[in-house]
Order: C-alpha cells, then structure tokens, then sequence
C-alpha cells in the first residue's frame, strides 16, 4: 500500500523546540519514523545527538514513551522491553490484543561501532523491534571523529588532513556495508532510506513496523556541522547522495533485494563531493579514486540485484 | 533560571522523569535564526514539500482557506512558525516553486 506525501498523517508526536541543528537530517528522518509508528510507541534511545539534543533536561521533544540508554546497549534494552511487553501480555497486565511497537534508534558510532554486538544480538534473537540508525558517518556529538561508517577520503578531527594523508589511507574501502550485516543475520526486513525521498522513506518505516520480527532501517542523515556544508544543502546532498550512487535506496525483504531507487544514468560522484568541506582537499587524483570505489560498491549492488539498477556514470 | 526558583529533589518526579511531555515547547528556537522564511501565498500550489522536509516541524498546516488573485481557491494555508523556525533555509531551496524567499532578520 504505497502512500503519497498527502497521506502522511499530520500529528508530530517529536514537537519543535528540541536542538538539534538548524538543517539536521536526523530531524527530518525522526519526524516521519514517529509519525509512521504513531502513539503506541516506546522509543529507545542511545547516545549520540539526537538523544542530548531533543532531551535536554526538564524539556523533551517527544510526547511518546522514551528512554536513554548508553551507546552500546540500545538493541539490549530495546529487546528487554519488547521481552516485558510479551511477558505483561502473557500475564495479562496489559491488553493482549494491545499493539505496541519498540523501537531503537542509534547513530552510527553507536551502530556500526560501540553497540554493534548488542545489535548482531537482538537480530539473531529474532526480538519484535525496529532497529533505526542514522548515519551522519562519524561521531558527530562528541566532534566529529571517525567512525565505521566514515566514507573514504572525509576529513573528521580524527583522520586529519596532511601532505602524507590524503585520502585516508588507513582505509581501503568505502564503508561498512549494513545490507551485507543484515544479510547475514537473516532478519525479515532492511532497508536503507534517505530524506530526500520522503514518501519511499515513510513507506519503508511503515512496512517494516508492519512486520513481525527484527528490522533494521539505515537512515542516510546529513550532518551540517560535520560535513562542512550551508545549511540549506541537506535534502539537496541527500538527492545527490542517490543520484551519484554514493548512496542506494534499497531494501531486503525474503531473501530478495530490491532497488526502490534506480538510476538509469549515474551523475560522477564529483557532484555530491563539492557540495562538502569535508572533502575539499581532494585532488582530481583522489576523486577518480573515489569513484572507483563507488563503481565498484554499485557493480556490488548491481550483482546482488540481478540486473543493472543503477547505471554507468553519464559523460 | 536562578538557583532559587530550581526544584528540589523532594519534589522531582522518581528517576526524574519528564512526566508531562513535551516541554520543549517551552524553548523557543526562533532566536537562533539570521533568515528568516516568508511564504507567498499567491505562488504556493500547496505541494507539502517544506512541511515534510523542515527538521523542526516548523511549517504549519492550517485549515484556513486561501483564495489566490486569479481566482484559484486552496483548503489549506502552509505557513511558518516563527517561534520555533531555526532558519535553515532548506524549505527556500526545496519549494519546487520558489514561493518561500529568505529575508534577513532585523533588516
């Protein structure tokens, strides 16, 4: 049941007056995660901007239930809450019948680094909770230091920038990949998801809180301080994102993967460099690099597809 | 808040939990802002495009009917909410019709 922007409903249930930064990509993506899942909600939070940022004690930005927990433990106590609500259920405290939905949400530090075996648990323990991460790709609230989900060639305070180090030679590929982490759990449902295309982001959270079991959703979340960029620019990075096929909207459901995005031709991944401070040291030199190594992450997706979703880069 | 007018621990809530959210209401994040965004009601074609794109949930959708100059007649009105609207400028860039224009503050 695929829906249209004018079908999203229009009740916030994260108000403004939280601090997230002007232009934040988690804003928009947290916006229409809780919209999507409605009042019977908890959400569980881990460290990282979203939760300093929108708790700021005595205020909070969400009307729904909500925790903090630590970096590495959002997928455990996600699981502990879900494991309560089947045991209140069982023991009816609460109304059987009663659909509540769990939901985690971690950054990318806090994913693809600190909570990564909590994570890789409450997958294969096959736990009824919507695993969210959004990805500014480092650590953003401590100041921006890399992470596992860091692109190649991306300046952050701890990767700096030198005459020997250019392109980040510590690091010979692109980035962690989460299909393949979720490919190898074997969970129902993943997907990848960008603001940019708000209507086949509402309808992945949608689908995927309509599903029974594990799921786990990565967010692309443009960050304005960390990246370097105007303000202005984040939908604008995140539809370039797709269309240089740095980033792919896809998702994995049964076993099949599935592009909900193609690109018959693909822009040259200098289009979506430009728009970032981050990557304004590189060389034309550093960029052919780059781009090879995003022709090969797209012939990579292309090959688990089965045909040619996103085409050659257009000249 | 003077240290006077601070609750004490006796009378915060166990864990001190927010027990009647959302308080962030009560921080007004217009006083970030150096642009501020204007809509013209007379381009807009009422796409939704800035209220689902604004970080901050700073675009409101009303109920109020708008009818333009030639005559075209709209249900709903979008406009923005300035005590909470930081400024970011994304709805200027994204208004597929460039009904929203970024005015400096104070000028």
């Amino acid at each position: 049941m695929p829906v249209s922007i004018r079908d999203i409903p229009r009740e916030e249930y994260l108000v403004s007056g939280h601090r997230l930064c002007p232009g934040c990509g988690a804003g928009i993506i947290m916006r229409h995660l809780v919209k999507a899942a409605g009042k019977n909600t908890i959400m569980v939070v881990a460290t990282g901007c979203l939760e300093v940022s929108t708790t700021y004690y005595p205020h909070t930005a969400w009307k729904i239930p909500w925790i903090h927990v630590a970096f590495e433990n959002a997928a455990s106590a996600a699981s502990g809450i879900e494991a309560a609500i089947k045991a209140l259920k069982r023991k009816g405290i609460i109304d059987p019948k009663k659909d509540i939905k769990v939901i985690a949400v971690g950054g990318d530090g806090g994913t693809f680094d600190i909570g990564f075996q909590a994570l890789s648990g409450m997958l294969e323990r096959g736990h009824d909770v919507l695993y969210l991460v959004y990805d500014n790709e480092a650590y953003m609230n401590t100041g921006i230091q890399r992470s596992g989900s860091t692109p190649l060639g991306a300046w952050t305070t701890t990767t700096p920038i030198g005459k020997k180090w250019r392109l980040g030679e510590w690091r010979p590929k692109y980035r962690k990949e989460m299909l393949f982490v979720a490919m190898a759990h074997n969970i129902p449902y993943y997907a990848t998801v960008n603001p940019a295309y708000i209507t086949d982001m509402y309808n992945k959270f949608k689908k995927a809180l309509s599903i029974k079991g594990p799921k786990l959703i990565h967010a692309f979340s443009p960050c304005i301080p960390g990246w370097r960029m105007r303000e202005d620019l984040t939908i604008q990075v995140g539809r370039m994102a797709v269309l240089t096929g740095v980033w792919v909207n896809l998702e994995y459901e049964n076993g099949v993967v599935r592009v909900t995005t193609p690109v018959p031709k693909r822009k040259p991944v200098k289009e979506y460099l430009k728009l970032q401070g981050r990557f304004r040291h590189l060389t034309d030199e550093d960029i052919a690099l780059i781009q090879k190594a995003v022709d090969e992450y797209v012939a990579r997706i292309n090959k688990i597809v089965g045909k040619e979703v996103i085409g050659p880069v257009e000249s | 808040m003077s240290s006077s007018k601070m609750p004490g621990w006796k009378s915060l809530p166990i864990g001190a939990a927010i027990i009647n959210p959302p308080t962030s209401l009560e921080y007004k994040t217009g006083t970030w802002r150096t642009f501020r965004p204007v809509i013209d009601q007379e381009k807009c074609v009422r796409c939704r495009l800035c209220w689902a794109y604004c970080p901050d949930g700073a675009v409101m959708e009303l109920e109020k009917e708008y009818v333009t100059k030639s005559g075209r007649k709209y249900s709903i009105t979008y406009e923005i909410n300035y005590e909470y609207c930081k400024g970011c400028g994304v709805c200027a860039r994204e208004c597929p019709v460039k009904a929203i224009t970024m005015v400096e503050e104070g000028g």
